[in-house]
Formats: structure tokens, sequence, C-alpha cells
């Protein structure tokens, strides 16, 4: 991905530097024609919202009367909201419980399905199903299998004589519902993120390792984890940007179990995640100058994650 | 069935070699270790896979045998009536044409706007072609939500609120599918080729019409199968932008379904999200090997 900038494209017209003037200017026409779509729309619906959504967040504003100034009492009000710094604590926590276990378990699945000669492509299939189907539909058979009633997780451990968990209902429970969920949908498409990268490691490195008597152990630590940490930075920064901005997950799987707000988060708002607490802000509150406070928040906790994430992986590769 | 596959499967060539060139121990490490193996993906794939189970296990069950105890393991026979129920619930098929509409004109726009300008950016050079192309790497970072509220009031504004126009305009071009297509066309579309063309006369839309769109159909297949499943998928925006609640897309039906009757009717809310996979399932059947194997490629370039 990184490659984009710096490949030199191969010009078929003449170089810009050769054709001056208007004339040149000219000649260039149906060039810029044909990339405006995509400017177009980003203008009218990327760059203008996200400079009015600065300006929002220095105004006080329900969306239909006048805008009023309010200087920085938005973000002031921001660092001082409790239930904002409690949904930043959610989202990570959630994160973390699904992220470390998918890494975890994509890597393994990954290296399995390198050794493995047959049915490679059955498996592949198999694994990558999870991640194309939609949200909303595998959040509501989630909520049915973390049912307190008549779920199968609570069954599974009623038969082995372990007490039931209200899963959907307690703040652990809530966090393990949602990050099962997404270790479940993201798990297998990981695993074959890392296999296209195992598979780029020449053989004749596995062999070198073998004769110099390293055990399978050590093979994957001094010769698989540093060829595979380009990948293991491309997943874990796609992770990270995701998760932090995990939304339909709570979403769809707490909106029934609490009566005030479709964005409550579930009792004890324990599964309100910081775009949650966006959409309620905004939405449900017709907050909208505040909404935008939220919104440049959570963006600089998800662009904060993504540098130390960043910076992590990089100084482990220079040691 | 895999499993049976694996272990029986009859040796082949070189493993009938090197057990005549080994040590009997140590072959047997190495079969046992390949049947550990392939038992421990089968796992995994059944992990995978059970949740659809499950839910045809809740869809084909009534809501009382649902809540009985011990849960049903094998499928009922009640899918005909949690399905009768499901259509007098929501306007099932209404909103499945309106996510068919959305996501079928937002592919072709994707896949027509975004290749056109990848083409742009992958062979030709023109004045101000880097810092726009460092400006569309930028904005591939921007989060939806900083643009959610202003993208609100202007389509309010405009009128689209409520109708599918506010689903389907702003997706219709995109910077990821533009920058995926431009790697691919660098590679896959030979300059003497459009030398060629251009000698022969031929305007920059036949070039990119004849020459460039025949050589990069596969390419074109990836960003298509890519952008109609996560156009299918998308729920967030369609729940703020679609305000009037019985006109909506298949994902945000399903959620009203599962907000007013998933405390009550079981049976008849996960019949809905078990039928609503049914398209996109198809589509990735077909398009599987190639969205897989791309996507994969994209991760480690």
């Amino acid at each position: 991905m990184a490659t984009a900038l710096d490949g030199k494209p191969s010009p078929v017209l003449a170089d810009p530097s050769a054709v001056r003037g208007k004339r040149g200017r000219r000649a260039y026409w149906h060039l810029y024609a044909a990339i405006s779509p995509f400017y177009l729309l980003f203008l009218c619906f990327g760059l203008v919202p996200v400079g009015f959504s600065l300006y929002l967040s220095f105004h006080r504003w329900d969306g239909l009367g006048r805008m009023e100034w309010a200087g920085l009492s938005q973000y002031r009000y921001l660092l001082a909201d409790s239930d904002f710094w409690s949904s930043i604590g959610n989202t990570v926590v959630i994160w973390a419980l699904a992220t470390f276990p998918m890494v975890f378990l994509a890597m393994v699945t990954a290296v399995m399905l390198n050794s493995a000669v047959r049915f490679k492509n059955v498996y592949r299939f198999a694994y990558f199903l999870p991640n194309v189907t939609s949200v909303v539909a595998v959040a509501i058979i989630f909520g049915s299998v973390f049912s307190t009633n008549f779920g199968l997780v609570n069954a599974l451990l009623q038969a082995v004589g372990l007490d039931q968990v209200a899963w959907l209902n307690t703040p652990w429970g809530i966090k393990v519902a949602i990050a099962t969920l997404m270790t479940w949908q993201w798990t297998g498409y990981n695993a074959i993120i890392f296999l296209a990268g195992l598979q780029t490691i020449p053989g004749e490195l596995y062999e070198a390792a073998r004769i110099d008597g390293a055990g399978p152990v050590a093979t994957f630590f001094r010769v698989t984890l540093p060829l595979m940490r380009p990948v293991l930075l491309f997943v874990l920064v796609v992770s990270t940007v995701t998760g932090l901005q995990s939304f339909s997950e709570p979403q769809v799987l707490l909106q029934n179990t609490a009566n005030e707000s479709a964005f409550s988060g579930g009792p004890g708002h324990a599964g309100r995640t910081m775009v949650l607490y966006f959409f309620q802000q905004t939405f449900d509150n017709n907050d909208f100058g505040y909404g935008a406070a939220v919104a440049w928040g959570i963006f600089l906790v998800v662009a904060l994650f993504s540098i130390v994430n960043w910076r992590l992986v990089q100084r482990r590769g220079e040691e | 069935m895999a499993t049976t596959h694996g272990t029986r499967r009859p040796r082949t060539v070189r493993e009938t070699r090197s057990i005549r060139g080994t040590r009997t121990g140590r072959i047997r490490g190495t079969r046992g270790r390949g049947i550990a193996l392939h038992a421990v993906l089968v796992l995994g794939l059944l992990l995978s896979a059970f949740p659809f189970y499950w839910a045809v296990i809740m869809s084909t069950h009534t809501s009382s045998e649902i809540f009985s105890f011990p849960p049903k393991l094998l499928p009922g026979s009640h899918f005909p009536e949690n399905v009768r129920h499901l259509f007098a619930a929501v306007d099932f098929f209404g909103s499945m044409l309106n996510s068919l509409l959305v996501a079928g004109s937002v592919t072709v726009l994707v896949l027509f706007f975004d290749s056109l300008a990848a083409f742009v950016f992958a062979k030709f050079a023109f004045p101000g072609r880097r810092p726009l192309f460092a400006l569309l790497m930028l904005i591939f970072m921007v989060p939806a939500q900083l643009a959610a509220i202003p993208q609100f009031v202007i389509m309010a504004k405009l009128g689209w609120i409520g109708s599918m126009t506010s689903l389907v305009v702003p997706a219709s071009a995109n910077a990821f599918g533009i920058f995926w297509m431009r790697q691919y066309m660098r590679g896959a579309i030979p300059d003497e080729l459009l030398d060629a063309s251009r000698i022969d006369g031929a305007h920059f839309l036949r070039q990119y019409w004849h020459v460039a769109l025949p050589v990069v159909r596969p390419g074109l297949a990836f960003l298509g199968i890519f952008t109609f499943m996560s156009q299918w998928n998308d729920y967030a925006w369609p729940l703020i932008a679609l305000t009037n609640p019985d006109n909506v897309t298949l994902q945000v039906a399903l959620s009203q379904l599962n907000g007013t009757h998933g405390t009550t009717d079981y049976g008849m809310v996960m019949t809905g999200a078990l039928l609503a996979l049914v398209p996109l399932l198809t589509v990735f059947a077909i398009g599987a090997r190639q969205i897989i194997g791309d996507l994969a490629k994209g991760a480690i370039r």
C-alpha cells in the first residue's frame, strides 16, 4: 500500500513540462474532466462537511434554529464529560478484548493453513464467510446466542454445571458479547491476509533454519514473525481504525435491552462506544454543536491510537 | 465430510517414497500432526459456520419452542409460519428492492467513475497529478462521522433525506476504488497498446473503453463485488438518512424488526436475519475466489 506515491507512472502523453502555455493546458482538459467526479463529490460531501463540522463545534445549534457562537465551551464540556470518557473506556476495552484474541487466532490459523496442503480453498472460503455477512444480521444472531433465558452460551454453562450469566445485562457480559461477535467476524479475514503474507516468505529460509537446528517455535519467532511485520502492521492499523469506530455491533445487539434510546449502549451504558455516544448526542438530543465536538474528539483518539500502534510495531522492527 | 477426506486419503507418491526412506517413528509423528492440523482447521471451520446453523435452527422453530429448555439443536418445521409472520411485520421485499437498487446503482457508478479516474492517474502525465493523488490518499483517511452532521444538513437542504438518493450520490465515487484500480492498471495495461491506439487516432474515451477496460476486467470484477457487498451491508448512514420508516433498506428494516419484535418473536426475527443473508452469500459464492485472492494481495502489497 505504501508504494503509492513514490512509483513513477508511465506517461503516454508528452511530459507536461514539454507542452506549456494556454494550448498545453487545454490539451489536458479531458484528463481533468475524467478525474473530476470524485473531487466534486469530495468537495460537496467531504471537504465542505469536515470544515463545516469544525465550524459547528464552536457553536450551539439544534439543527433548526439559529446558530449561536459558543467559543471553546463545547470542547471544555467535552473534556469534563464523564460520559464521553467512559465511552472511550468502553470502546478501548471492547477493542482490546476483540483485537488481541483475533490477531493471535488469525496468525495461528494462517500458519496452519500454510502447512495444510489439501482443502486450502475450502478453508479459505469458509473462514472468509463471516466477514461478508451484514453486521445487523450477525448481531441479531449473536444476540440470541448470548440471550440470558434461552441462549446457547448459558445452556452450555448450565450443562457443565456453572452459573448462568446475564450476558447482555452486565458491564463485562456486554463487552465480551460484542468482542466475541467482532472476533468471529474478523478472524478469518485477517487469517487470509496473514496467509498471503506467509506465502511470500521463500521456502529456503525455512530450510536454512531447519538445517541450523531451529525448532518450529524458534523458526516462527526468528524467521516468520520478523518477515510478517508489514502485514501485521497493516492488520493492526485496520483493526484499530475500524475497531475504535464500532457502531453497528453494539447498536443492534443492545437496541432492545434498554428502554431509553436506540443508541444507549445497553444497561448501564456498558456497550456505549464513542461513535454510539456521537449518534446519541447528535441525532437523539439534536445537539449538533456538541456532536461535532464529540466527532473531533473521536478523530483525535483514533489518530492517537493509530500512531502509537504504528510506532510500537516499527520500533520493534529496528531492534 | 472434510475430516474423512483429510484422514483417509490415499498416500501420494512422494509420501510413499519418504516413508520408505525414514524411520517409522518419524512417519507416525508427521501423519499424526497432519491429522491434528486438519482436526483443528475443521474445528475453526465449524466455529465459522455455526452462527449460520444456529440461525437456521431458530428460524424453523416457534418462539415458545425457542424459549423451552433444553435448547433445540436440530432444525424444526415452523419455517413457513415464521416467513408468513415476517412478511406481515415488515415490507421485506420492498426493502430488499431498495437495497438492490442502492447497491446496484452505486456499484455501476463506482466502477465507471473510479476506473476512469484510475486510468488517468495510472497512464497519463498532467500538471498537478502528484498533489491531486496525494489529496486522494489523504481523503482515504477521513473518518465518516466527522462529515456526518454537515452531510445530513446538506442533504436535508437538497431534499434528499428520506430518499435513496441520499445513499447513492455520496457513495458513487471513492478514494479506495481509484487507488486500487490505479495500482491494477499500472501493471495490466501495456503502454505499447495505448501508443498504438493513439497513432490510430483513438480519442481518450475510446482508449479507456476499448483498450483499458477489456484488459482490467478481473480488477473491475473485484471492485464491483466488493462495492456491492459493502453497500448492501451499510447500516449507520442509512439508519440516519432514511427517515421514513416505511421506505428503508434491508439492513434498516432488519434492525427495526429486531427493535420492535426482538424480545417477543425470536423465530420471526431470526428468519428475517437468515433471509437477508441469502442474496449476499450468493454474490460471495460466485465471486469468492476473486475477492479472497485480491483482498489478500492488496493487503501485502
